[in-house]
């Protein structure tokens, strides 16, 4: 094995401190080390989309990155999105416009989609197309995953109005 | 799969990073983004045995105006920044319309202008738009700094003049010319994946209205970006009429592009893609030369 470096890095709000290998993948740290395993993993290569955390606000591939370089950075993944009791209102649009069958796609495309929204609150279809062009689903047929973005910008314009 | 082991440095300055890469050599990779060299480690094909970080360098992150009125951008610039910058849209229009068409959101959070050029993908946006728009890199080794212009950076499939113990730390793209137009053409087949075929345009009209210069340089037709020099030439002191810009069109896709054939599309279809594209961008690039001055 080889050296060891320190990790600390704050994860849905929570610090967490490690030693691993430079090698470590963010995915396989934050799946393995933190047993936050919301994150799912695919292709490893940066194509499925499925891996995508938010850190330090921005969507990225956790499978492309190396758990070091995390350190000093704050990460929020699908688990700190909501909770079963109390979903995201995104997570919640997905439910409702059935965005999900098998679920192994859903942790990426929310994470895709959170920072997408608040950067973006209304957006075309095409503009959702082309944002979720990066994450891929084997089940849906992506066409209820953009129903449920839609209705949750629905959502959340009417809740601005009231 | 995942990376074999390597020795990891994160150095925060230049010079730092330049003693790492002196002291290993062939054995080391400068680490920008990580979006193209980090997939090529979990696959095992890259085992470089000792990764230098440039991502905690904070000299290297910038985009700033040129005196000159042209643009500087930091090598570890993300693709994002980029695209959301709104000096880059004006000062460099053709750059601009190009960042979206690189991957996917999530990759251009990470990925980097530096490591898109270093990695040279004959299929990438950059190094085609680069050479289009007579951008000029400065090269560091620990033994000094050289500028080399985008044209003679990129030698082939996915090699550059960068010597192993040299980093690319800047990139300058020299103001638009009076009268110039620009365009950025391709055809892939779903949004952000690597282009079948694509093209960056800049033209610049003479006084009269007649084109002075042409440059289409295309993507994903040969081991780098390749520029269509005869195709050119035909537009050269003319007037840019649908008949001058079609058979431009032609020469392109008849004499200056030699594409081969891959699961992706055969060498015919790319070659039509190059005339269809390239009449596309020239009437784009032409119409705009004559909206602006
Ligand atoms: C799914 C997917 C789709 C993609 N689609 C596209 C696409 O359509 N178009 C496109 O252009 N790209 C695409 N990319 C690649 C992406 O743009 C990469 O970010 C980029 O090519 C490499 O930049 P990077 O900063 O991530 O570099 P890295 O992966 O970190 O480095 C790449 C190489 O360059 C070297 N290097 C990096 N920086 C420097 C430097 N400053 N000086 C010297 N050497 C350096 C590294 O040592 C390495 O060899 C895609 C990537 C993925 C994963
Ligand atoms: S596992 Fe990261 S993109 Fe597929
Ligand atoms: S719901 Fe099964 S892959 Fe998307």
């Amino acid at each position: 094995m080889s050296e060891l470096f320190p990790v600390a890095v704050t994860v849905n709000g929570t610090r967490y401190e490690r030693n691993v290998e430079p090698r470590m993948l963010l995915s396989d740290f934050l799946r393995h080390e933190l047993g936050l395993t919301g994150t799912h993993v695919g292709c490893e290569h940066g194509v499925c989309g499925t891996c995508t955390v938010i850190f330090d606000g921005q969507a990225v591939r956790s499978c492309l990155m190396f758990a070091v370089q995390a350190n000093g950075h704050e990460i929020v993944t699908v688990e700190g999105l909501g909770t079963p009791e109390n979903l995201h209102p995104l997570q919640e649009a997905f439910w409702d416009a059935h965005a999900l069958q098998c679920a192994f796609c859903t942790p990426g495309f929310l994470t895709t989609l959170v920072p997408f929204l608040e950067e973006n609150p209304n957006p075309t279809e095409d503009e959702i197309r082309e944002a979720i062009a990066g994450n891929l689903c084997r089940c849906t047929g992506y066409q209820n995953i953009v129903d449920a973005v839609k209705l949750a910008a629905e959502r959340s314009k009417a809740k601005g109005n009231t | 799969m995942k990376p074999a082991p390597f020795k990891y440095y994160a150095p925060t300055s230049v010079e730092e990073a330049l003693a790492h890469l002196a002291e290993y050599g062939y054995d080391a990779k400068a680490l920008a983004g990580g979006q193209s060299l980090i997939p090529t480690m979990n696959f095992r094909l890259a085992q470089p045995s000792v990764l230098v970080d440039l991502n905690n360098i904070s000299d290297l992150f910038y985009i700033s105006p040129d005196e000159n009125g042209g643009l500087r951008i930091g090598a570890m610039t993300r693709e994002s920044q980029i695209e959301h910058s709104a000096l880059v849209a004006e000062r460099a229009p053709l750059l601009y319309e190009a960042m979206p068409h690189i991957a996917h959101p999530q990759i251009r959070n990470r990925g980097t202008i530096g490591g898109t050029l270093a990695h040279a993908d004959p299929a990438a946006e950059l190094p085609a738009v680069s050479v289009a728009l007579n951008g000029r890199f400065r090269l560091r080794g620990q033994v000094g700094e050289r500028w080399v212009s985008a044209d003679e950076f990129f030698v082939g499939f996915f090699t550059t003049v960068l010597e192993p113990d040299e980093l690319l730390v800047e990139v300058a793209l020299p103001p638009m010319p009076p009268r110039s137009g620009w365009s950025f053409q391709e055809v892939a087949r779903r949004h952000g994946d690597y282009a079948l075929v694509g093209v960056a345009a800049m033209v610049t009209l003479d006084d009269r209205g007649r084109c002075q210069q042409a440059r289409l340089v295309f993507l994903s037709v040969g081991e780098g970006p390749v520029e269509a020099h005869q195709a050119a030439a035909t537009l050269k002191g003319q007037a840019p009429t649908p008949e001058a810009i079609r058979a431009a069109a032609e020469t392109a896709a008849s004499a200056d592009v030699d594409p081969s054939s891959d699961i992706h599309a055969s060498a015919a279809y790319r070659r039509h893609l190059v005339n269809v594209l390239s009449r596309r961008a020239l009437e784009q690039a032409f119409e705009r030369a004559g909206l602006r001055d």
